[in-house]
C-alpha cells in the first residue's frame, strides 16, 4: 500500500475494488506518520482511536452499500488552530497547552460526514502568526523536503505532512498567506478560498476579517475535493457566505473545467515582477509561458497600491489580534500563572508567562495602532488603504480573468536564517498578503524546483468566487508539468 | 518620534501583558523599525476613501454581498459544564478568580 503517494480517487478506487478496508489504511496511515513524524515534528497530536472509529463507520457504510462520502476513508490532518471535540487543540501555544475543546469546527464535522479519517493535529506558528512555523511552543517543523529548512508558515505541519505522506490532505488556515506560502515552500497545492467560502466557526479567530480555512493536497484534484466538502454556508458564521459551491470534483473529471486554455486571459502584475529575480521568478515566468502553450492569453497589468499592502496587513491583523486574544487571560481556558496575588496581576502574569515573544509582539502592535492618538494614522488609514487595494483588483479583473504571480520572493530558507529580524519576515509576506486584504480566492500550485531541489510555487488568483476558474487554470497546468 | 521604553510600558499595561525588564528595550527596538516601515502609509492620498472593516462589505459596486445577518432569535448556549470545562479553577456554575477589589 503506498500510503505515502496516495491520492483520493486511488483511495475510493482500492475501497470499492476491496484492495483493502478503511480500518487497513487508517492502521497503515497511522503505523506510517509515527514513524515519519519524529523527523519533521510536523503533527502534534496523533488521534487513532477517533482515526480507527472513523474509518469503522466507513467499512460499516461499505458493507451496507451505503454512499460513504466523498472522502471516504481519506486520512486527513487538521491545523491545531481548528477545535476538533474531545481532541486537544493547542494554537502551538503554551497557553492551550492542555485545552479540550467541547465542540467541533464547522469544517471538521463536514470532513467527519464526508467521511474523512483524522489523523491528528498539525504543528504551526503560535496562534497562526509567523511565515516560517519557528514560533511553534512545541517546536518548529522542519521541510521534508530539505530538513535543515522552513516548511514556511504559519500551516507549516499541514503542507509538511501532506509532503511527506503522513496525510493525503489536510486543512490549514491562511490569514496573510499561512496556506500558499507553506504550500509553495513544501511543493504541495494549497488553496485560500474566497472569505467567507468556508465557515470560520470552530477556528481559533487571529484577525478575523482576514481569517480564512483552507485545503492542502498533492493535486488539484484532491484540493478541489476537499474544498468541496467544507465549503459553503454555516448560520453559525455570520460572515459565511450563501453562494451556491459548484461540484469541482465531477467539474474537474468533464468538459465543465477539463477542456482547452484557449481565450482564457491571465493579468501578470508588474508590481510583483519589478524586483523578480534569480530562480523563483525564471520558474514562474516558464510557468506562465507553459499556460500561454495551453492557450492563455497575457497581459501586464497593473496593482499600484501592491507596495503598501504589507503595512497595511500588519496594522489590521495585529489589530485584530490583539483584541481577539484578550480572552486568554487565566480565567477560562486551562493554564494561570501561580504568581498573583490580584486578578490583574493574574491576568498579566498569565498572558506574559504563556505568550511567545512573537504573539506578545503582534499583540503590542495592535494595542499601539489602536491606542488613544494612534487610530486614525494607522488602523483607519490602513482600512482606506484596504479599500485602494481591493478597488486594483476590481478593476484589474475587468480585464483578466485571472492573475498569475510568485508565492514568495524566495524558496524554503534555512532554520533560524530570519528568525532574528521581524521586519524582513514581515515583508516575505508581500506577494500573499494581497489577495488576503481584498478577500480573494488563491492558490499554490508546484511550478518546479530551484537547482538546490527546493520547490517553488505559482500563485494563482481569480475574482472572488472564482475558484472552479482557478481550480482549471491549476489542474491543466498541473497535467502538463506532470 | 521614536518609540520610548515608557511608551512600551504604557501599551503593555493597555494589553495585559507583563513584560521582563530584558523584554522592554527588544520591544523598542522591533516596534520601532516596524512602525517606521508602517508610516509610509502616511505618503498615500486616502482624502473621501471609504474605510473597509470587512470584505465585500461595499467594497465593490458588483461584489456580492456576503456579510450577512441572521435573525435575531436567541439560541441554547454551550451550557454551564462544557464551558467551564477547561477553566483552571473552577466550582459548579462558576469561574473561581484571586482577589478582584483591591485595598
Amino acid at each position: 500500500m503506498q500510503v505515502a503517494n496516495f491520492t483520493i480517487p486511488e483511495i475510493q478506487e482500492g475501497l470499492r475494488t476491496r484492495a483493502f478496508s478503511a480500518v487497513e489504511l487508517a492502521k497503515h496511515a497511522l503505523h506510517f506518520a509515527e514513524t515519519h513524524n519524529p523527523a519533521t515534528n510536523a503533527y502534534l497530536l496523533l488521534s487513532p482511536e477517533l482515526a480507527l472509529a472513523q474509518a469503522e463507520a466507513v467499512d460499516r457504510k461499505l458493507a451496507a452499500g451505503e454512499d460513504p462520502g466523498l472522502l471516504a476513508g481519506v486520512p486527513v490532518a487538521v491545523k491545531d488552530v481548528i477545535l476538533t471535540k474531545g481532541v486537544r487543540t493547542t494554537c502551538a501555544s503554551k497557553i492551550l497547552e492542555h485545552f479540550i475543546p467541547p465542540y467541533s469546527a464547522t469544517a471538521v464535522l463536514r470532513l467527519e460526514r464526508a467521511g474523512a479519517v483524522m489523523l491528528g493535529k498539525t504543528n504551526c506558528d503560535e496562534f497562526a502568526m509567523g511565515s516560517s512555523n519557528e514560533n511553534s511552543a512545541f517546536g518548529p517543523v522542519r521541510n521534508p523536503v530539505a530538513l535543515d529548512r522552513v516548511p514556511g508558515g504559519s500551516s507549516g505541519g499541514s503542507a509538511a505532512v501532506v509532503a511527506q505522506g503522513t496525510a493525503v490532505v489536510s486543512l490549514g488556515s491562511d490569514t496573510g498567506g499561512s496556506i500558499r506560502q507553506p504550500a509553495s515552500f513544501c511543493g504541495v497545492v494549497g488553496v485560500t478560498p474566497t472569505y467567507g467560502r468556508v465557515s470560520r466557526y470552530g477556528l481559533v479567530a487571529f484577525a478575523s476579517s482576514l481569517d480564512h480555512i483552507g485545503p492542502f493536497a498533492r493535486t488539484v484534484r484532491d484540493a478541489a475535493t476537499l474544498l468541496e466538502v467544507i465549503a459553503g454556508h454555516d448560520e453559525l458564521d455570520s460572515t459565511s457566505a450563501s453562494a451556491p459551491v459548484p461540484h469541482y470534483t465531477e467539474m474537474l473529471k468533464t468538459a465543465a473545467l477539463r477542456g482547452s486554455l484557449k481565450g482564457v486571459r491571465l493579468g501578470i502584475p508588474k508590481e510583483y515582477f519589478k524586483d523578480a529575480t534569480g530562480e523563483t521568478a525564471d520558474l514562474v515566468r516558464r510557468a506562465i509561458e507553459i499556460l500561454r502553450e495551453e492557450g492563455c492569453t497575457t497581459q501586464e497589468i497593473s496593482l499600484p497600491s501592491t507596495d503598501y499592502a504589507i503595512d497595511t496587513y500588519y496594522v489590521l491583523s495585529t489589530a485584530e489580534a490583539s483584541s481577539n486574544l484578550a480572552r486568554y487571560d487565566g480565567v477560562r481556558f486551562t493554564v494561570r500563572s501561580p504568581h498573583s496575588g490580584t486578578i490583574s496581576q493574574m491576568f498579566n502574569n498569565t498572558r506574559g508567562e504563556n505568550f511567545g515573544a512573537e504573539v506578545k509582539r503582534r499583540i503590542m502592535l495592535g494595542t499601539y495602532v489602536l491606542s488613544q492618538g494612534y487610530y486614525e494614522a494607522y488602523y483607519k488609514k490602513a482600512q482606506q488603504v484596504r479599500t485602494l487595494i481591493t478597488r486594483d483588483f476590481t478593476r484589474a479583473f475587468a480585464d483578466v480573468d485571472a492573475i498569475v504571480a510568485p508565492v514568495s520572493p524566495f524558496p524554503a530558507f534555512k532554520l533560524g536564517e530570519k528568525l532574528a529580524d521581524p521586519l524582513q519576515m514581515y515583508l516575505s509576506d508581500i506577494y500573499t498578503v494581497t489577495g488576503s486584504l481584498a478577500g480573494l480566492p488563491c492558490m499554490s500550485v508546484p511550478c518546479g524546483r530551484t537547482a538546490d531541489n527546493l520547490p517553488v510555487g505559482l500563485q494563482i488568483l481569480c475574482n472572488h468566487f472564482e475558484e472552479a476558474r482557478m481550480f482549471q487554470i491549476a489542474d491543466a497546468f498541473e497535467r502538463v508539468v506532470r | 518620534m521614536p518609540l520610548t521604553e515608557d511608551d512600551v510600558r504604557r501599551v503593555a499595561a493597555l494589553a495585559n501583558l507583563t513584560l521582563t525588564p530584558e523584554e522592554v528595550p527588544q520591544m523598542v527596538h522591533n516596534l520601532g523599525e516596524i512602525l517606521a516601515h508602517m508610516d509610509r502609509l502616511g505618503e498615500i492620498d486616502t482624502s473621501g476613501i471609504e474605510p473597509m472593516s470587512q470584505v465585500l462589505y461595499r467594497s465593490s459596486e458588483n461584489s456580492p454581498e456576503t456579510a450577512t445577518l441572521r435573525e435575531d432569535i436567541p439560541r441554547p448556549p454551550l451550557g454551564s459544564e462544557p464551558a467551564l470545562q477547561n477553566a483552571p479553577l473552577s466550582a459548579p456554575g462558576y469561574f473561581k478568580v484571586p482577589l478582584v477589589i483591591e485595598r
